[in-house]
């Protein structure tokens, strides 16, 4: 175990070094200048020559990404170049809307899955069963900024049961974890579904319904909980999506979070945010995996076994 | 005929075909069949107060911001589209068949490689990743295009590395070998075939997340760029109206997510019928 663990991280080191050096290499060598981006239109060619001598950009590619990589083992992402701050200090400070975020959304995705994906399994081949992967598929080829834009105009402007925009209150956090829920809940009614159909044929399901276990325990007790590993590797894969801010909602929305961080930054050509939060987003891939494979063994026995 | 009879018994494959042809010939057609030009500031498109105007006998989907037709915007926007879903997701199949079956056949440290660069690049934040591409370089139709292909290729790669590692195992590869075929014929002749279903299935449902991330970018406005129409691009010019002007977001969502529906449909039933293992599951 300990030794899983030991390797999985330094794969993980591995695969985080290889994205900043990919990410540094493509953000200095596209056409977007941030030294002009920074000294405006009206500036000299001195001007710019002085900003770039500033930043450190006048220099060697791989000089550049040496330094960054020893501020980066420090702890230290750089400076933003708009804002005068610590990326890390801008990170930190849109993490708990992030966070925020990232987990009303995957509640709601979880309770609306599972829920759905039991009653297709049980109803395999029915018409329920249809409807509810129908209705699966249209969660998960509804684009969010439209499903987001839809929510805001019913529920916010016409209902007004809700704020527009903005971050604070609970009913707030109401339609952004809706827009997420509700598309990502496509995905994980139809992994618990097919998960729910392998189990529900298990001998041990056909032993409880024989000794004559209500239905009901039988789901409940018997199928569900080990249908759930699907689910964990799911949830994994989600904490490293939405750790990365998810950009869209936020933007929508006007949610706080890394995502809009990245989207200001982008627009502004902020190299050292895009790479912060390039690198957040891909530790939060990177550990929200290892996270699914690590929960895996504890919720069941015969994975822990092999 | 198997695959046609046995596709035609599926209502929602029929659909979802049907919706595809739709568009199909909507893009084909936009010339002939719409009622303006695309970018034409029609005189009375705007209401005196200069706002768009909403679905009515000449507008039949409504007016914009500017005082264009929708109907014919979203009847161009479709060939975006389809232009980038096709090209797109062409490339990312491609790139993820040439990877995972090279990365699969070599094995060793060369097949190796292959895939830790594979798992590196599924430690990317996708949407980010392509957020950053397309507003660095300046958009155009084939840049996003490429940035699309460049994010989803990563999923092909790794399913048909699975499938590979599969096939150099079995014993008509081993005949073929012991035969004297040389790697070309072995990979061409008697690997990719076994690909295709896989190659064909992803080559449709490819096409639903190469649309919908087609229109995330022009939505964030730095996909296909005005006045060029895209579906993404249609709700971005339009978003600020969008209380007072519904119609300017729901006529070309529900574009987006017909078609995206559509190729999630026609890409399911494929897989449905062309892997008889994965029948009935996901």
């Amino acid at each position: 175990m300990i030794e899983l663990i030991l390797r999985r991280l330094g794969g993980a080191l591995m695969i985080l070094f290889g994205v900043a050096a990919i990410t540094f290499v493509l953000l200095y060598a596209l056409p977007a200048d941030p030294a002009v981006q920074l000294a405006g239109r009206s500036a000299t060619a001195q001007t710019v020559a002085n900003i770039r001598h500033e930043l450190g950009l006048d220099q060697p590619l791989i000089v550049q990404f040496v330094h960054y990589l020893g501020n980066l083992v420090q702890g230290d992402l750089g400076r933003s170049y708009t804002q005068k701050t610590e990326v890390m200090t801008l990170i930190l400070a849109r993490l708990p809307a992030t966070l925020i975020l990232m987990v009303s959304g995957i509640l709601v995705e979880v309770a609306i899955g599972l829920t759905l994906g039991t009653i297709a399994a049980l109803s395999r081949g029915g018409a329920v069963d249809r409807l509810v992967m129908t209705a699966s598929f249209v969660g998960v080829s509804a684009p969010q900024f439209v499903v987001a834009l839809l929510l805001l105009y019913v529920f916010a402007a016409t209902l007004q049961w809700f704020p527009m925009s903005g971050f604070g209150t609970v009913s707030h956090v109401v339609l952004p974890a809706l827009t997420l829920g509700v598309l990502g809940a496509g995905w994980y009614a139809r992994m618990v579904r097919s998960a729910m159909i392998d189990v529900l044929n298990q001998d041990y399901i056909r032993t409880a319904r024989a000794k004559g276990v209500a239905e009901r325990t039988v789901v409940l007790r018997h199928a569900v909980p080990n249908a759930l590993l699907p689910i964990v590797a799911m949830i994994g894969i989600d904490i490293g999506q939405f750790m990365g801010g998810v950009v869209v909602v936020e933007a929508v929305y006007g949610w706080p979070g890394i995502g809009q961080l990245a989207w200001q930054a982008i627009q502004q050509v902020d190299i050292p945010i895009i790479m912060g939060v390039t690198l957040i987003s891909s530790l939060a891939i990177v550990v929200g995996n290892l996270i699914a494979d690590l929960v895996a063994p504890l919720i069941d026995p015969r994975i822990r076994a092999r | 005929m198997r695959i046609v009879h046995e596709f035609l018994r599926r209502p929602t494959a029929v659909f979802g075909l049907a919706v595809v042809l739709l568009v199909l010939i909507g893009a084909l057609a936009a010339p002939l069949v719409a009622p303006y030009a695309p970018d034409e500031q029609l005189f009375d498109g705007l209401t005196l107060e200069g706002a768009p105007i909403g679905p009515n006998g000449a507008f039949l989907l409504g007016t914009d911001t500017l005082g264009r037709d929708l109907l014919t915007r979203l009847l161009f926007g479709a060939r975006t589209s389809l232009i980038i879903g096709v090209v797109a997701n062409g490339t990312a199949v491609a790139i993820g068949l040439g990877v995972g079956m090279l990365a699969g056949y070599l094995r060793g440290p060369a097949g190796n490689a292959l895939m830790r660069f594979t798992d590196l690049m599924m430690a990317f934040p996708a949407l980010l990743l392509a957020i950053v591409l397309a507003a660095l370089f300046h958009p155009s139709l084939w840049i996003v295009a490429m940035v699309i292909a460049m994010v989803n290729w990563v999923q092909v790669a790794r399913i048909v590395y699975t499938e590979t590692r599969g096939l150099v195992e079995r014993d008509f590869i081993l005949a073929e070998r012991s035969l004297g075929a040389g790697h070309g014929r072995i990979v061409f002749r008697h690997i990719l075939p076994h690909l295709m279903p896989t190659a064909i299935v992803w080559g449709t449902l490819g096409i639903a997340t190469t649309v919908l991330l087609e229109a995330t970018l022009s939505f964030l406005g730095v996909g296909v760029q005005p006045p060029e129409p895209s579906w993404g691009n249609i709700i971005f010019e339009s978003q600020s109206f969008f209380t007072s002007a519904p119609w300017l977001v729901v006529f070309p969502g529900i574009a987006i997510l017909l078609t995206a529906l559509s190729f999630n449909l026609v890409g399911d039933a494929l897989r449905d019928i062309l892997d008889p293992t994965q029948r009935g599951r996901m």
